[in-house]
């Protein structure tokens, strides 16, 4: 049974957890995009990024992919891990802009501008969907194809699958091709303003909510009373 | 007894080449890239039928065989032609005028590198380096190789590889 050290905190776990999960069962919170309960690690997005050993020896890791080992040290809020995942979603933001799931995560994050240029595909590459097809669905009916800056998604020639029995488990998965959230903002624009804590929409109207959070920034109720 | 559903892989039966090579590798699937080399000899690139009967006789997704077969440069999906011009234009062939060469056989034959002309004739292609920087610009035709190629002796080697043909079939005929 392997003990290790997370942010100061011992935890003891079976073997073969990963540190993520040993980290999450401390109620840790590391921010994920690829990772998916029920699916195979895969270590793409880079988000779940941990420091792991101390000093001049400590390494950053993806804590979804890396085995729980007696004795490690895992600091999974220091300087260096902060600064990498805002980087990363910095850099996945500019490709997908206009996701919600990747918009929430900078939000989070506090990204506030994308100083990439953006792409505005529909693909981050996270490969949700080739391992929902392959694993949950047991099809394998999408997956990588081509390679570098051509790597792509898609069944094989192009064609539709014969394996494929359109059960939609990788549109349900995909976290880039979901809507971004309808705020008054440009698309592409990164506002975070739903992650910000003050209610305003009590300040001008007595009792009016957002039924999604607490919060009213977004500005949308707003603009509707004034017209 | 008569069967009921048709199978989900109705494919023709994979011919008898087909067939030698997998048996080569006794159908194992660690084997595919060797596979898909040998076939790729066989038939000078990959028809898509053989990837989906290697698909059915390995029990390996096709998307995976075609995953494979699109990530690396060597493996070919479409019929090259008759004779392949591959022309380097690594940095020592570039500094020297490869893409010069290239563009002068784009213009000739009326073909994009990676693409085959209408006739099915021939086929160009682009490589990062042959290895043999020393007598660039290289261009390789059907495996031969052509040092210090110029604009001149690029149509003189069209036009042998030309003549050679319409001999060869003169004969034939």
């Amino acid at each position: 049974m392997p003990t290790l050290k997370i942010d100061g905190l011992d935890v003891t776990v079976e073997p073969g957890t990963t540190v993520l999960e040993a980290a999450q069962f401390l109620g840790l919170e590391i921010p994920t995009l690829c990772h998916m309960d029920g699916l195979e690690p895969y270590g793409g997005c880079r988000l779940c990024l941990v420091e792991v050993g101390s000093g001049d020896k400590s390494r950053l890791v993806t804590s979804c992919t890396y085995p729980a080992e007696d004795g490690l040290t895992v600091r999974t809020n220091s300087k260096r891990v902060l600064r990498s995942r805002k980087m990363m979603v910095e850099l996945l933001l500019s490709v997908c802009p206009s996701s919600r799931t990747i918009q929430d995560l900078a939000s989070l994050m506090g990204v506030q501008k994308v100083r990439f240029k953006t792409r505005n595909d529909d693909c981050i590459l996270c490969g949700r969907c080739v391992r929902m097809c392959k694993e949950q669905m047991d099809a394998g009916a999408i997956g990588f194809v081509n390679r570098g800056h051509k790597r792509k998604i898609t069944t094989p020639f192009n064609m539709k699958s014969e394996v494929c029995r359109t059960c939609g488990g990788c549109i349900y998965v995909c976290p880039a091709c979901n809507l971004r959230c309808q705020g008054p903002n440009a698309p592409g624009d990164v506002c975070g303003s739903c992650l910000s804590l003050q209610p305003t929409c009590t300040e001008r109207f007595d009792d009016y909510m957002c039924y999604l959070g607490p919060t009213g920034n977004c500005g949308t109720c707003i603009k509707k009373e004034e017209n | 007894m008569k069967k009921l559903l048709p199978s989900a892989n109705n494919h023709k039966p994979p011919n008898s080449k087909f067939k030698t090579i997998v048996d080569r590798y006794s159908a194992k699937r660690e084997k595919l890239i060797s596979m898909l080399h040998d076939i790729q000899e066989e038939f000078r690139y990959l028809p898509e039928e053989s990837l989906r009967s290697l698909s059915n006789e390995l029990s390996v997704p096709l998307i995976k065989i075609y995953g494979i077969a699109t990530f690396y440069k060597s493996f070919r999906l479409k019929r090259p032609g008759r004779h392949m011009l591959t022309v380097c234009l690594g940095t020592a062939c570039h500094v020297r005028g490869g893409p010069r060469i290239a563009d002068e056989i784009s213009r000739v034959l009326d073909v994009k590198p990676g693409e085959t002309t209408k006739d099915g004739e021939y086929s160009l292609e682009t490589v990062n380096c042959l290895g043999c920087c020393a007598i660039g610009p290289v261009l390789v035709m059907d495996g031969k190789i052509f040092g210090q190629i110029t604009t001149k002796s690029v149509k003189n080697i069209l036009k042998q590889t030309d003549k050679d043909r319409n001999k060869k079939e003169g004969v034939a005929g």
